[in-house]
């Protein structure tokens, strides 16, 4: 492994993506990601090698459909979102996995918390990340996030960023 | 006498009525406490979810002999499992012994089930097969009831297994009435067969079972709810095409099934091509259309293809045959919330290509995690949460299109038929 950044600057990116969406900041969120990303949240209980191309994921957003769907929650009219959930979003166990510079893998565990009409839901599980040193800066090239539950019953949906 | 329920909403008399329709005035009305009163639930429970054909699963899940799956349908835990001798059963999922669930994989595949416990071993009939220190019990415990309870009724139209509580209930495929015209219309999209793809979506909703009913037929709600749907559709570019296919009027199909039948403008994957998929897609729903039309003729072929439905089979299974397939089935866990099972169906001889793109025609209108779907929680939450008015404001309005001619698809007609035949079931409860 060659890599310029160590796991205390891997951490610090994922604390500060973690605050943006606790902020709602998706605009801003958005540019943490190398253009042609994806976004994936396989149906809850997936094993690490799940793809959609042969499981309906709730979430399997390409780089076009991915700033849609940022620009969607935007909007009043994303129901759902509409006024906006109170979210916080808990990172731990945060491992550089394998990779280099071009492109390392991360692995993290996660619990957040949605919180609307009195009613807080709990999504917990694990990511996976790639991500790759570009000037400098971290970047993600893909973005997975396991729900590590038997169903998603409880929560009904998958309506914020995960 | 029952408890009031937390939300301090006073409960009915089940003989109070509960839909109120007048032909003369062309209103129809629902009275809101249908939906919040543990009463009604319970008597759901004993006339409708105990007595109607339910949804279990599809022929493809369960391909090869001793292949089985776990699933709760209707309140009760099943066992559902292709034997060595390729016949489908379904068991509830209890040991006779002392009732512990014999099964705990969600899928998968062997030669017998063995209840962990005390170790009673059964054989994919359900049959008892080996129980430790069997020569300990009398002659009328070794006869009596030590075989796993088969459910009263399982049956199949073109591959889709239902079951029924009821021992006494009609055959299926009667209860089915014009429904098996929409099933066919599903079937016949393959010259081989449909499979369910990619496994099966679990999630719930905050409201009660009868409002993803209506939702699931609703076109009403389409434009207001879904507006960021379709500002996607536009923004994708190609997405949308013309509208081909013919706009029926909602019918009732029989027994409380109904469906609305309409052209639109979004991309089919059985041959209603879009600007997005490229000549290559053009050619190949061309080719996949030549063939409907060699089977089937020119009209029943454009209307497999060009064609979107929406049906309710009463009470609680959905096809929406639209920019994908998707069967959906719910269950109340209590009056203010279900748990809803959802699987999206394709032809197993369809191309890769076309599979991709009814893939992401599925994931972008459907699912939990889709453009759509989640507007649609919000919704049903928010009737739900409505209902506590009931006091000062107690009845739905489902009257819309009454005494127009023609009656259209974006009206209310196929919630009137789900809810007559609702109303003639609780009703009859306690004639």
């Amino acid at each position: 492994m060659s890599l310029s950044v160590n796991r205390i600057d891997v951490e610090d990116f994922l604390y500060a993506e973690a605050a943006l969406l606790d902020a709602w900041q998706l605009n801003e969120w958005l540019e943490l990601f190398e253009e042609g990303a994806a976004y994936w949240v396989p149906p809850a209980g997936s094993n690490d090698e799940v793809t959609p191309d042969t499981t309906l994921f709730y979430v399997a957003d390409d780089w076009f459909r991915l700033t849609e769907r940022v620009k969607r929650l935007g909007k009043k009219n994303a129901h759902v979102e509409f006024p906006k959930s109170r979210c916080r979003h808990l990172v731990s166990n945060v491992r550089i996995v394998a990779g280099d510079d071009d492109s390392f893998e991360v692995a993290s565990n996660f619990v957040t918390y949605r919180s609307k009409g009195g009613i807080t839901e709990t999504y917990l599980g694990h990511h996976r990340y790639q991500l790759k040193v570009n000037d400098g800066s971290i970047r993600i090239t893909h973005k997975t996030s396991f729900l590590d539950t038997d169903n998603i019953n409880e929560q009904g949906k998958v309506s914020i960023i995960i | 006498m029952s408890t009031a329920p937390s939300s301090g909403i006073p409960l009915t008399t089940i003989n109070e009525p509960y839909v109120a329709e007048d032909i003369d005035r062309g209103t129809f009305l629902v009275n809101r406490r249908a939906f919040v009163d543990p009463n009604v639930l319970s008597t759901e429970r004993d006339v409708i979810f105990d007595k109607c054909w339910l949804y279990l699963g599809h022929e493809s899940e369960l391909v090869g002999k001793g292949e089985f799956l776990t699933r709760k349908v209707g309140g009760r835990e099943l066992i559902f499992v292709r034997g060595q001798d390729n016949e489908a059963r379904a068991f509830f999922n209890t040991c006779p012994h002392r009732g512990a669930m014999v099964c705990r994989e969600k899928q998968g595949n062997g030669k017998m089930f063995r209840c962990f416990y005390h170790a009673w071993t059964f054989d994919l009939t359900g049959k008892l097969i080996q129980r430790p220190e069997g020569e300990r019990y009398s002659e009328a415990a070794q006869a009596g009831m030590h075989n796993l309870v088969p459910v009263a009724r399982l049956e199949q139209y073109r591959g889709l297994y239902f079951v029924n509580f009821d021992a006494d209930a009609v055959d299926l495929v009667t209860y089915l009435a014009g429904a098996t015209e929409y099933i066919d219309l599903t079937i016949d999209q393959s010259e081989v067969a449909m499979e369910i793809v990619g496994g099966m979506q679990e999630y719930g909703f905050q409201a009660n079972w009868k409002l993803l009913a209506e939702n699931s037929f609703d076109s009403y709600h389409g434009l207001p709810t879904h507006s960021t749907y379709f500002d996607y559709v536009q923004a994708a570019g190609g997405q949308l095409g013309e509208s081909l296919g013919m706009n029926s009027q909602p019918r009732d199909l029989g027994n409380g099934h109904a469906v609305i039948e309409y052209s639109a403008p979004w991309g089919r994957p059985i041959a209603k091509p879009v600007a997005a998929w490229g000549n290559e897609g053009a050619a190949e729903c061309a080719e996949i259309l030549k063939r409907l039309e060699e089977r089937f003729g020119k009209e029943r072929a454009e209307r497999i293809a060009y064609n979107n439905f929406n049906m309710v089979v009463f009470p609680n299974f959905v096809i929406n045959n639209i920019m994908a397939i998707t069967f959906r089935t719910f269950f109340p866990e209590a009056p203010d919330k279900q748990h809803v099972k959802a699987w999206t169906l394709a032809p197993t001889d369809e191309s890769a290509a076309m599979r991709e793109r009814r893939l992401y025609n599925f994931l972008e209108f459907l699912g939990p995690g889709g453009f759509a779907t989640p507007d649609d929680c919000e919704a049903l939450r928010l009737c739900q949460l409505g209902y506590q008015n009931l006091s000062a404001a107690g009845w739905n309005d489902i009257s819309k299109g009454m005494g127009q001619d023609p009656v259209i698809s974006n009206d209310e007609e196929q919630m009137r038929v789900f809810w007559r035949e609702w109303d003639r079931r609780i009703a009859g409860a306690v004639a």
